[in-house]
């Protein structure tokens, strides 16, 4: 079936199967931060915005998707930049497959509420799975950027 | 994993209704738990198209359409006022907020899963669904109706002066709930659901009065010893019958003791 959507801004027009899944269809467009890690819709490493709501592009028929936008880690660039230097800061991540998962969903969570309590980030993020660390340096990396901002908001 | 040859989003109810008489095809709702499935769906019918995707609001209900993601739940500030928060803490411990982004109402509800938080809330609730065919039905009655290939439309929560108390136990955070429990008290009677038992979620009463002198330390103890003692329950791998039991009578305790909270308060 013929379908139309936005990636990273960009209209795609593509001929697709009706059960091919996003995260398929957007590794064949070369977005490939997109992870798949479990397959049962529960690790979060898959997570990508469409229409600027996070969700797990595994579970998602592209079909779907036709007609909105999707955002991946690839169009999140500079967003994404400025907070994963407070992440690597931290040596978060060992293997840091789970990392786009993470960035996207914490993007969301960021926009959705700025300053979050640390009871708020463990439960926006719940949902993204990381099998080398136990959270904590994640947790360190996001207070730390937050505070960054708090400061940087309160000097301007 | 879940196979589909045909995809439609469909442009009305009826057309829903009639595509879904073939035994093939499928209603997909979020999708999540049918991806799971090793299932060959020849048409999976998508109902994204038709508005369900909102929670109206009338003087005398909240109309929840069969395509709001539990995060919409989970959200919505006149439902959780309603309900004293107690639809937000039914979905927030589901996985995570990329899932509930997917996961919907109608799904979760027609496929009446026993591990459902959701069955056991709007049970609790009172709430009631809209069938395409068969019209509205108490969710109570739906739990127990044979399945069907009817099409769920919307979920209707009324706005009954009640206090409501959502509870669950988990093994860890993010996974199926070992047990769930909610309470409702409205003027008229007294609703204490039971789910993930790991059956149905079933709704039980004070059939004894236990709590007709209304709700104290020690009524609530009784009234915990009772469901203990009444709720049929099973094992599977996140727990044994006797501990679902236990379970069962401790937050049908502490719900019941929350709510006395909530009347104290006002």
């Amino acid at each position: 079936m013929l379908i139309e959507l936005w990636i990273n801004g960009k209209k795609v027009n593509a001929e697709i199967e009706p059960d091919m899944l996003l995260i398929d269809f957007l590794r064949k467009q070369g977005c490939f931060s997109v992870k798949r890690g479990c397959e049962t819709s529960n690790c979060g490493l898959c997570t990508v915005f469409v229409d600027d709501k996070p969700v797990l592009s595994c579970s998602v028929l592209t079909a779907r998707a036709a007609g909105h936008h999707v955002v991946t880690l690839e169009g999140l660039q500079e967003e994404a930049e400025a907070f994963g230097a407070y992440i690597a800061d931290q040596g978060a991540e060992q293997c840091g497959f789970c990392n786009p998962g993470f960035m996207m969903n914490a993007v969301a969570m960021f926009r959705e509420n700025p300053d979050p309590t640390e009871e708020e980030i463990r439960e926006y993020l719940a949902g993204n799975l990381c099998r080398c660390s136990g959270y904590e340096g994640q947790m360190r990396g996001i207070q730390t950027y937050l505070a960054f901002k708090r400061e940087k908001g309160a000097s301007e | 994993m879940i196979k589909i040859a045909k995809y439609v989003k469909v442009k009305s109810l009826d057309e829903a209704y009639e595509l879904n008489q073939k035994k093939s095809n499928a209603v997909i709702g979020g999708m999540l738990w049918l991806k799971m499935q090793k299932k060959r769906v020849a048409t999976a019918i998508d109902l994204s198209d038709l508005g369900l995707d909102v929670i109206e609001e009338t003087p005398e209900e909240y109309r929840i359409g069969a395509m709001v993601t539990l995060r919409q739940i989970e959200q919505h500030a006149g439902l959780n006022e309603l309900t004293g928060g107690a639809a937000k803490e039914s979905v927030r411990h589901i996985v995570g907020v990329q899932f509930r982004n997917l996961a919907t109402v109608g799904g979760s509800l027609f496929g009446r899963y026993g591990f459902s938080d959701v069955l056991t809330f709007f049970m609790a609730a009172g709430a009631k669904v809209e069938l395409h065919h068969k019209g509205v039905v108490t969710v109570e009655e739906f739990a127990k109706m044979p399945r069907d290939r009817d099409i769920l439309v919307r979920v209707i929560v009324p706005k009954t002066d009640q206090k409501i108390v959502y509870l669950s136990q988990r093994n860890t955070q993010t996974d199926f709930p070992v047990l769930t429990c909610c309470i409702s008290k409205t003027e008229e009677e007294m609703r204490c659901v039971i789910g993930a038992r790991p059956g149905l979620a079933v709704c039980l009463r004070d059939e004894k009065g236990i709590l007709k002198s209304g709700i104290t330390q020690e009524s609530a103890a009784a009234f915990g010893a009772y469901i203990r003692g009444t709720v049929t329950t099973g094992s599977n791998m996140r727990g044994t019958k006797e501990y679902r039991c236990i379970l069962a009578g401790v937050l049908a305790k502490r719900a019941l003791l929350k709510i006395c909270e909530m009347e104290c308060e006002g």
